[in-house]
């Protein structure tokens, strides 16, 4: 079996509760580990909601903020360590796209101020008319061409084409891999569909495979190839996006789908749920399964022992539920 | 004062050709291009559409607080009979909360951080009614609290003490609070986790149906307004383009805008390839002359290109502004 893309190990982040503070401790993220194989390019969702530690992640995999414990490793390189050119290659082929299109910007310079660094940086062109070919090479992926924007200003473009924008400069430095944190929840529904189409066409056509950092399954659904739910930091679900999306397993999981409103005035919501008065109360489960208070089916070994990930059907879908042992 | 009566409905608010404009040093961008609607007793509408596309202006239209540089050109605004466009401010300022509240966009930021939520809710009571008994006041402010589902000991929390859903929560009682004949809810749901949403959207539908207040829900996610609204009004660029019963809209929307919005749903229920759809909002300074959809319509003819086309009534409740019909 060749070397994965990346592979990470146990990675566990804790936030606060430092030497000589006293301050709650946050588990952000705990012992989550992920595959991305070299090929076929995949695209890999980590869903979740707010605070469940998608963000998290990503700032991990991209290096601003460092592992508590565990590791990251890039083509069996831990990314903590690399130095000097192997740092170098790493920042050019692992590249980001955020959500909002509105905060990337200097508003101050034109757009093509944001290819001219990257050209510069990482020495893409030797001559102008060169790096001229690059750019528009860039964005004839995502539908634009350079006359159209490269002279104008932030502001006078819409979300959509700014998130476009973003997708083109990480393009052009040809990565293996797009960190995507919610490049679609600040875009337009209409719009929405053609930044998603861009990364299926990057992934099929050039190779590039993507962590879509999404609270949005159904979108995750429409394009993910693997899918990792998490909640509070673990991995509840984890498995085919298909497979895990049309059968969840994990009570958490089924809850999440079933939440999501359905585009059908006949089928309207039938049932009332409710959320405990304790719903804001993070980590007040300090063993055991996180879910325990919100959960439907918990029984009381729930509370004693984290439940681990166990396979189902013996493929790749894992749920961390002693409902399935 | 004097109800005005349509058939067999009653109109609470009558909205007759809104015009809002903002100035710009390049020209004034038309944010609302007269627009037409009537919201019935006891009736949910949805105003949806992308952004920058009017939904908010309309609103704030409707309650005279369009910021400046905007202005309200001109347009008529009938509450309960009440012209709101001819009352003086201190008229005003008695209609608005008291007939008609509003649940601005981001409500839950709004909140005064160093003011218990008693407080807040009781200002807002005051500051109509004048002073109130203490107890009085009290188990009014309590039996808000329950309608919206909140437990009682919220009453003398701080607002960093509550979830994000518990805050929404709260603003949706202080809307309710001086009984107003309609409320009219600004994405009352973004910003929050799938599951919290299903649960405020539901107060939202168990408040109106307890105290039959009509309610104007502007959304963009069309899958939420499926689950909770009566009747839909789609805008497109500052004009309403279709209105119809939510089910119509669904299941036999006629404007090719509409059709477009409802198929960029992504859904949770099938994989299928994604509709790209190319095209953006023109520039609201300057719009086209004739259909101001027909610069991205699939389906737009010559005649498109030169008139307007009225909004008119094709079946009982369903008026639609296109050629096509």
């Amino acid at each position: 079996m060749s070397q994965p893309l990346m592979e990470i190990r146990n990675a566990t982040k804790i936030y606060g509760g430092g030497f000589l503070q006293s301050g709650d401790q946050v588990i952000a993220l705990q012992d989550f580990s992920l595959t991305i194989d070299e090929k076929p390019a995949m695209i890999t969702t980590i869903a979740g909601e707010s605070g469940s530690g998608k963000t998290t992640l990503a700032n991990l995999i991209l290096g601003f903020i460092s592992l508590t414990s565990g590791q990251i490793l890039y083509k069996g390189q831990d990314i903590a360590i690399l130095k000097g050119a192997q740092r170098f290659e790493y920042r050019r082929e692992v590249q980001a796209v955020f959500q909002d299109p509105y905060e990337v910007y200097n508003p101050f310079y034109r757009i093509k101020h944001i290819f001219d660094l990257v050209i510069k940086n990482f020495k893409l062109a030797r001559n102008k008319r060169k790096a001229r070919e690059v750019i528009e090479e860039a964005l004839k992926v995502v539908g634009m061409r350079g006359e159209e924007v490269l002279e104008k200003y932030p502001h006078q473009l819409s979300g959509g084409q700014r998130q476009r924008m973003m997708v083109a400069r990480a393009f052009m430095l040809q990565p293996r891999l797009i960190v995507a944190d919610e490049p679609v929840s600040m875009v337009d529904a209409s719009l929405r569909a053609m930044i998603l189409d861009i990364m299926l066409r990057m992934r099929d056509e050039h190779n590039i495979s993507f962590l879509y950092i999404t609270h949005d399954l159904s979108t995750a659904y429409q394009i993910g190839d693997q899918i990792y739910i998490l909640y509070q930091g673990i991995v509840a679900e984890k498995g085919d996006t298909a497979a895990v999306i049309e059968n969840p397993k994990h009570p958490y999981v089924q809850l999440l789908i079933s939440s999501i409103p359905v585009p059908d005035p006949s089928q309207r919501w039938d049932t009332n749920i409710s959320l405990p008065p304790e719903e804001e109360l993070r980590g007040q489960v300090k063993s055991g399964c996180r879910f325990y208070p919100r959960c439907p089916y918990r029984m009381d070994r729930c509370l004693i022992e984290r439940p681990p990930l166990c396979n189902i059907a013996g493929g790749a879908h894992a749920v961390a539920c002693y409902l399935y042992e | 004062m004097t109800v005005v009566r349509n058939d067999d409905w009653d109109v609470v608010l009558n909205v007759k050709n809104l015009r809002v404009h903002y100035a710009t040093p390049l020209g004034d961008v038309i944010a609302c291009n007269g627009v037409n609607f009537d919201v019935y007793r006891g009736e949910t509408l949805g105003l949806v559409g992308e952004s920058g596309c009017g939904k908010t202006t309309a609103a704030m239209g409707i309650l005279r607080l369009v910021p400046p540089p905007g202005r309200i050109v001109h347009g008529q605004v009938l509450l309960d009979g009440t012209d709101v466009m001819s009352l003086d401010e201190g008229e005003l300022r008695q209609v608005r909360w008291r007939q008609i509240a509003l649940i601005p966009q981001g409500a839950m930021n709004s909140l005064n951080p160093v003011m218990r939520i008693k407080n807040q809710i009781a200002d807002g009571i005051e500051t109509h009614e004048g002073r109130q008994p203490r107890a009085a006041l009290r188990e009014r402010i309590v039996e808000l609290l329950n309608t919206v589902g909140l437990p009682s000991r919220v009453y003398s929390m701080y607002p960093h003490e509550l979830s994000g859903g518990m805050k929404q929560r709260v603003c949706i009682a202080m809307a309710i609070a001086l009984h107003p004949s309609l409320v009219i809810a600004d994405e009352p749901t973004s910003a929050l986790d799938v599951v919290v949403q299903r649960v405020v959207a539901q107060t939202l539908l168990d408040v109106k149906e307890r105290l039959n207040v009509s309610m104007i829900l502007i959304g963009h996610d069309m899958g939420l307004q499926a689950q909770l609204v009566d009747r839909i009004a789609v805008m497109y660029a500052g004009n309403i383009v279709e209105i119809a019963p939510v089910k119509e809209i669904f299941g036999e929307s006629l404007h090719p805008y509409t059709q477009l919005l409802i198929e960029s749903i992504p859904s949770i229920k099938e994989r299928k390839p994604l509709k790209v759809t190319a095209g953006l909002t023109h520039d609201l300074r300057n719009p086209p002359p004739g259909c101001i959809f027909h610069p991205r319509c699939l389906y737009a003819m010559d005649r498109c290109r030169t008139d307007v086309p009225p909004l008119r009534e094709l079946a009982p409740k369903h008026r639609v502004a296109c050629h096509l019909y």
